[in-house]
């Protein structure tokens, strides 16, 4: 079931929330949708809901046009829509059948499908109770239950851990994964850790327009910029600063040395190395040859947080 | 229809979970449960006049409070977002909402036979002019109820929703008590328009059918302008 997004744009009167931006989503895979505030990926989930439609564009869900057959697509579509609505004076139990019938679940397999969602999201002890009465967690739980209630093969979830605490969030994270498997799930999100852990690949939008699409590893390297390595030395009497200085320049590929603290017995040390080069295996053996003490070593990774904030402040 | 079944069944109960049913049906039976008292033992007549002829007056709050939360509540919650995106038509969910509010305010109707059953032991009564009359308050209903979900789907808050709906009813209402003030050419289009010239006109026990006309389109354009309305977040 895969989902193909050609030159979408979609407009609020003269603010353009979605310029133009075409992307595909493969059978079973799990995207992480990340941007800033208002960036239009909530737009672009309603677009593909068909809550909304564009201006121009096409979105196709399993090869069916949104705009032509809406409701066969809607059929398809498993929907957690941003802030989670629920009606509160209803109990867990009626909700999710009611969730069931309006995704014209067979009649005879509504009972069915609502124990399973029950089961699968841990609802057993707040089935009865008024929705209005749960904790957030329970009703980001019953949220995910009525998403998924007609075994969608494509599911969307909008911020779907906004609002929880730690402990919360890990749960839903890991309900998520669990019921994610062979569906096709697009995630909005403006947290990072939860694109890293949940999702294959990432999709960046800011401004309405798609910066970055790729794997979270491949867009760490794709941006990795400037590499900086710290590094600990131990005190040698007989070595002064612009030694050290000078030993570590004439390794291959180092831009700059730059002694951070000089306390009593260790010098601390940043080293930014040219982009792509690394250089940590010289800078070891230099030491070494220099008959000095390593006692600490490590460089730095571009997060995903870096390239977050590269791609989307201006 | 199975969608249209769903969404009539889970509002009318939604009625029940909250308060309003319950407040609305009391209030409703208080007042015409006095107007057919006082006619029956204070005047000491055999009829069911005085409760026909006030039932018109309590519509024009009535009405208006058991629908304002129609769309309202759902957009104000953004359970409406939902509702929109499950694999059923807007028209459908229009016509769940309406017939689960119309089925509300026939239900506070219902109890209302009683007072006819009771006349009936206590001597004749007409039956044919009051069937007449149940059929003018249901379509009056009917068509007050079109407007105050057309109303509610227009606005997320409830207050204002109420005032439109009241304020397009009473005017309906009031247009055959103002003709005087009309120019005499547009009298006949004004009264035609009017709901309780049509609603008097089938409490005389002649169901005519340019009134049944009246009625059916009104609500049938009230409900294709709820639809465009719940449409327009689309434009």
């Amino acid at each position: 079931m895969s989902i193909k997004i050609e030159n979408l744009t979609k407009s609020y009167g003269n603010f353009l929330a979605v310029k133009d931006i075409s992307f595909e989503v493969k059978t079973g895979e799990i995207v992480g949708f990340l941007g800033p505030n208002g960036a239009g990926k909530t737009t672009t989930m309603k677009l593909i809901t068909t809550y909304l439609t564009q201006n121009s564009g096409k979105i196709f869900v399993d090869g069916i046009d949104t705009e032509t057959d809406s409701l066969a697509v809607r059929k398809k579509i498993g929907y957690l829509p941003e802030q989670n609505p629920l009606y509160p004076d209803m109990n867990v139990i009626d909700y999710l059948k009611y969730a069931a019938e309006l995704q014209s679940v067979e009649k005879s397999k509504i009972d069915e499908s609502v124990k399973k969602m029950v089961r699968v999201c841990g609802l057993e002890d707040v089935k009865h109770k008024d929705i209005g009465e749960l904790s957030k967690g329970y009703r980001q739980r019953v949220g995910l239950a009525q998403a998924m209630i007609h075994n969608p093969e494509v599911l969307l979830l909008d911020e779907p851990t906004s609002g929880l605490d730690p402990n919360q969030i890990i749960e839903i994270r890991k309900l998520i994964r669990d019921l994610g498997k062979q569906k096709t799930l697009i995630l909005s999100t403006h947290i990072l850790q939860e694109v890293q852990a949940t999702c294959d690949r990432v999709i960046i939008i800011n401004n309405g327009k798609i910066v970055a699409d790729g794997t979270t590893d491949s867009l760490q390297k794709k941006f990795q910029g400037q590499l900086t390595i710290s590094l600990t030395l131990k005190k040698d009497p007989k070595a002064g600063k612009e030694k050290i200085m000078s030993m570590f320049d004439s390794v291959n590929g180092v831009e700059k040395v730059k002694i951070v603290s000089d306390d009593n017995d260790v010098w601390k040390i940043d080293i930014s190395a040219n982009k792509g080069e690394d250089v940590r295996d010289a800078i070891f053996k230099k030491v070494v040859s220099n008959d000095m003490v390593l006692l600490n070593l490590h460089q730095e990774e571009t997060s995903l947080e870096d390239i977050f904030r590269k791609l989307t402040t201006h | 229809m199975n969608n249209i079944l769903t969404i009539f069944k889970k509002e009318l109960k939604s009625y029940f979970y909250s308060p309003v049913a319950y407040i609305v049906i009391v209030v409703f039976l208080i007042i015409t449960g006095w107007f057919f008292t006082s006619s029956l033992f204070v005047a000491g007549v055999i009829t069911m006049r005085n409760v026909f002829d006030i039932i018109p007056f309590i519509f024009l709050f009535f009405i208006p409070a058991i629908s304002m939360r129609t769309f309202s509540e759902e957009k104000k919650a953004g359970t409406i977002e939902l509702l929109l995106t499950k694999p059923i038509t807007d028209f459908e969910i229009v016509l769940g909402k309406f017939f689960s509010t119309f089925g509300l305010a026939a239900l506070t109707l219902a109890p209302t036979v009683i007072y006819v059953f009771s006349l009936r032991m206590l001597g004749p009564v007409d039956f044919g002019s009051i069937f007449g009359a149940y059929i003018g308050l249901l379509l009056m209903s009917g068509l007050y109820i079109g407007i105050g979900i057309f109303a509610s789907s227009m606005t997320e808050n409830q207050v204002i929703s109420f005032i439109i709906s009241f304020l397009i009813i009473f005017a309906l209402f009031m247009m055959n008590k103002i003709l005087m003030f009309i120019p005499a050419p547009i009298v006949p289009i004004v009264e035609y328009l009017s709901s309780d010239y049509h609603f008097s006109s089938i409490t005389r026990g002649v169901i005519d059918s340019k009134d049944l006309i009246y009625y059916f389109s009104g609500i049938y354009i009230m409900l294709l302008l709820t639809k465009t309305s719940l449409e327009a977040r689309k434009w």
